[in-house]
């Protein structure tokens, strides 16, 4: 049947969701560079500068800036940004409205900072470094929710896994060293991930309450303890913080150095287990499998895989590796314990794996934008732009929010995630 | 040297799905399994794989008794099953399908992929099945999924395989190489237990056939000596009317007319592509074809569960495309879903509520922000009564009737007010014999009451049987249209394949 298309027809054309959006996300462009244009733009007095600072105290090479005029900068950007919003409403070429937004995300971060620093210095490479530190946590969160979300198990709990791994983290690195406070870290997170896998795999209790059950007791009791004991025994929340190691030769590099290439072993483990964890999902027999189970249970059920040992065995490594940034942030980032000191953090690893699409580096990517978010918002407040701080402290959530409502168009998570495989 | 089963009893909470059943295959032999619907063959056959643990029996393979509950074990013993619904990943592809379980790994367990494709295309070459090891699974038609499935089998070097209503999703061209499969099989020297409720089959394959009904297996038959009547009244426990009786249609005014429509799947393909087509007062119109070129989409764009892309439907003459589901039932059109369990009823709710869930909001039903129980309590009573329901109690949870008296409380709740047009998608699907007459009987007679009918079946026969118009569809479009009183269901096999068939 070769239907002859009559362009006098009357055939009413309706716009699928991916057309549809792309005209929203257009729209919301060219509003966003036509913002971009008149605040950072000509709200900068004209004559002023911003001077990106390109070199840290400690790096090899010093003295590296980048001189801007603010007033130009942010004026071309917003052009730039309403281009690609332009190009978005044409609705062609559809695969990009993902890129263009990012682009976009990134090109306004820049403005903001140029039109911020105007008439100031400002540590760009300071800013990107920090980038990476602070994307940590929220990339083992994310891988860790991603472990156990791939063989069919949803895990609320990322949360208290990091908090209470931190808690035993810096007890135990203060009473018995490093060593037994990262072992300590990891261990108790995969006690927590058992727990997860026992009560929604042995008694099929709904994975979003076990899971928030999880987040209480991990928050109740090491708030208890935290409050009856380390504030007792100080020297119990005393550990010594885990120093960095400078990769000789590669920490020389201005900027790329001193963001990837001076940290503690735990940010390059994160590195090592996105890329690990990536490759094996797809190219091993421990991916195969653990895929098979959160896609269709029954399917690797009759191939003679034994579903519920892959799904204690992935929950499990999932929490040892939320331990494991548990130990980051109590050891590394802070050095000591306090109470709710994760802050939310782990949900946004939940966020940053959705935003992801439950790839390991997809989740590093989201992970990097959460990472942005916080450091822009740290640096920022020191410079004094009038913003209130509270409302900068505010934007990583933001971000979540707006990530998770589905900016980032349709995604398909495994097709047995969050549902118990019942075998009678 | 045989796969044995001895008095396997299994029962489930209010049911007893195997009651005593005994069964043999030996090497180089097809028997059949017969039965209907809910007679318990998938329930015996998932014991033998090791889904289900039976209450009582044994089953013995070659001489070594076999360990229930466990899949794996099951393969061990040289067990293979191609399941009805397809134990395949669709994000996988073929060669990750066919080597899960036993993937070929350089040691540290990375897959070889190379090995991989080569395991399948040896397999696929030698028994002629001409699969691709690189296509993933959600992206190749069904009968070539089900190929896939058979490649699993036969790579774990299975000596006995059972074969769970195979031809359920194959066209009748593709049942013929499907049975050419399954005879190489048996020359190879495998048994093969073939699960069915299709009459001619079992005659064409089978070399002993067994009848199971309710549980219980009813006597042996010698497909040789047997008849398809004489089968089916072993099946059904009485005397069946394999034909539907109906009068020539007098079709009158156009009720639904559907142009040039394009809808797209969950995934954004068009799967409904250019489809125009009408259906009369006073006729039933019968959509044929293999499951998954579009059906679904196409019945859900008519009923307003999935938007449009381009297109007009119109109902009576008034534009429908963009009308909500409630809309449509305002209008007067019935809809029967093709599945009642997803979206036809409410399993956790009870017959009455289920009766009313199209029309509780409404007078007489709802008073204001309450609901009049009683009145709904009585609807029911007679709906149950007029439309032969099985159900002890109205306030009983839907989910306790059996398959084909669910099929009826819809068939119930969506006849029973004033319809001018009725949707019905495949309205038998998992039902038992006597609902079925029912059913087809019912829905003639509306037809004669001088609705308009738009049947869509993936079997072929209900179509036939039921349709006054035949129209086949394939890759989202119509590709030809019938009359079944003078067409082979050949001729419309063929068409169901995208080749042959008169154009529109």
């Amino acid at each position: 049947m070769t239907a002859t298309a009559n362009p006098n027809d009357m055939i009413h054309v309706r716009a699928t969701p991916e057309e549809k959006r792309s005209t929203i996300i257009g729209a919301v462009l060219i509003a966003l560079g036509a913002y971009i244009f008149w605040q950072f733009g000509l709200g900068v007095e004209p004559g002023l500068q911003a001077t990106f600072n390109l070199s840290l105290q400690t790096d090899t090479v010093q003295g590296l800036a980048w001189v801007v005029d603010p007033r130009q900068f942010s004026m071309i950007i917003g052009v730039i940004v309403a281009g690609l919003g332009g190009w978005r409403l044409t609705r062609r070429a559809l695969q990009y409205t993902n890129l263009s937004l990012a682009i976009s995300f990134l090109l306004l971060v820049m403005a903001f900072l140029a039109w911020a620093a105007a008439g100031s210095q400002f540590s760009l490479v300071g800013m990107l470094r920090s980038t990476v530190v602070l994307s940590v946590v929220v990339v083992f969160g994310a891988l860790t929710g991603l472990m156990c979300e791939r063989v069919g198990v949803v895990n609320i709990g990322i949360e208290g896994q990091l908090l209470a791994g931190a808690f035993a983290a810096v007890v135990l690195s203060s009473a018995f060293g490093t060593a037994a406070g990262v072992l300590g870290g990891v261990a108790v997170g995969a006690l927590l991930g058992w727990l997860l896998a026992w009560l929604s795999i042995r008694f099929q209790v709904d994975q979003i309450i076990a899971g928030v059950v999880i987040n209480f007791l991990a928050l109740g009791l090491t708030s208890l303890m935290s409050a009856r004991i380390l504030s007792e025994i100080q020297t119990l929340n005393a550990p010594e913080r885990i120093p960095a190691i400078r990769i000789p030769f590669l920490a020389d590099i201005p900027v790329l150095g001193a963001m990837f290439f001076d940290h503690t072993y735990f940010v390059y483990g994160m590195f090592l287990l996105v890329f690990g964890i990536h490759y094996g999902l797809f190219y091993s027999r421990w991916g195969l499998r653990s895929r098979s189970v959160g896609e269709h249970p029954k399917a690797a059920d009759t191939a003679g895989i034994n579903v519920y040992w892959v799904r204690y065995r992935n929950v499990i490594l999932g929490g040892m590796i939320a331990g494991f940034g548990g130990a980051f942030l109590g050891l590394a980032q802070v050095a000591r314990f306090e109470e709710n000191m994760t802050g939310g953090i782990g949900f946004i690893g939940l966020a940053a794996m959705i935003f992801g699409r439950w790839l390991p580096i997809g989740a590093l990517g989201a992970g990097l934008v959460f990472g942005l978010s916080r450091a822009v918002q740290q640096k920022v407040a020191i410079l004094n732009t009038g913003i209130p701080s509270e409302f900068l402290f505010m934007v990583p959530y933001i971000v979540t929010i707006i990530v998770v409502a589905g900016v980032v168009g349709r995604t398909r998570p495994p097709a047995a995630d969050g549902i118990p495989y019942i075998k009678d | 040297m045989a796969l044995e089963l001895t008095g396997i009893t299994k029962r489930f909470p209010n049911v007893l799905a195997n009651d005593d059943v005994s069964l043999s295959v030996g090497e180089g032999e097809i028997v059949a399994m017969l039965g209907e619907n809910g007679a318990g063959k998938t329930t015996l056959m998932n014991v033998l794989f090791g889904l289900y643990t039976p209450d009582e029996g044994e089953v013995v393979i070659d001489g070594k008794p076999l360990e229930f509950g466990s899949p794996g074990a099951s393969i061990a013993a040289g067990l293979g099953m191609v399941h009805q619904h397809f134990m395949l990943v669709p994000v996988f592809s073929v060669a990750e399908n066919v080597i899960l379980g036993l993937e070929p790994t350089n040691g540290v367990g990375w897959i070889n992929q190379k090995e991989a494709r080569r395991l399948v295309n040896d397999i696929s070459n030698r028994y002629n099945l001409a699969v691709d090891p690189d296509a993933m699974v959600e992206d190749i038609p069904v009968g070539v999924q089900q190929r896939v499935e058979i490649i699993k089998v036969l790579i774990r070097d299975a000596k006995y395989i059972i074969f769970d209503e195979p031809t359920a999703v194959l066209t009748p061209p593709e049942v013929e190489e499907f049975f050419a499969i399954v005879r190489g099989l048996k020359e190879d020297g495998r048994g093969v237990i073939f699960i069915t409720h299709k009459l001619n089959e079992v005659i064409e394959v089978a070399d002993r056939i067994v009848v199971l009904r309710d549980g219980k297996s009813v006597g042996e038959a010698d497909p040789k000596a047997t008849t398809q009547s004489h089968l089916a009244e072993m099946m059904v426990g009485r005397p069946v009317d394999l034909v539907v009786s109906k009068d020539p249609a007098e079709p009158k005014d156009e009720v639904l007319s559907v142009d040039r429509l394009v809808v797209l799947d969950d995934r954004g393909q068009r799967t409904v592509e250019d489809l125009s087509l009408s259906v009369h007062a006073g006729e039933i119109v019968g959509i044929a074809g293999v499951q998954g070129n579009g059906q679904t989409e196409l019945v859900e764009a008519i009923t307003g569960m999935r938007p449009a892309l381009m297109g007009n439907i119109r109902v009576g003459g008034v534009d429908v495309t963009e009308f909500t589901p409630r809309q449509m039932h305002h209008l007067g059109v019935a809809h029967v879903p093709e599945d009642r369990q997803e979206s036809g009823l409410v399993m956790a709710f009870t017959i009455a509520e289920n009766m009313v869930l199209d029309s509780y909001y409404d007078h007489p039903y709802s008073r204001g922000v309450r609901m009049d129980w009683g009145v709904a309590t009585d609807a029911a009573e007679r709906l149950v009564r007029e439309y032969d329901v099985k159900a002890k109690r109205v306030d009983a949870p839907v989910s306790t009737l059996s398959g084909g008296n669910q099929q009826k409380v819809i068939v119930a709740r969506e006849f029973d007010r004033g319809v001018k047009l009725v949707i019905a998608s495949q309205p038998t699907r998992g039902v038992d014999v006597g609902s079925i007459e029912y059913i087809h009987a019912r829905i003639v007679e509306e037809r004669d009451a001088g609705e308009a009918i738009l049947v869509v079946s993936s079997e072929l026969d209900e179509v036939m049987a039921l349709s006054d118009r035949v129209l086949v569809m394939f890759e989202g479009r119509i590709v030809g249209e019938f009359d079944p009183t003078t067409t082979s269901t050949t001729e419309i096999g063929l068409a169901m394949l995208g080749s042959g068939g008169n154009d529109e």
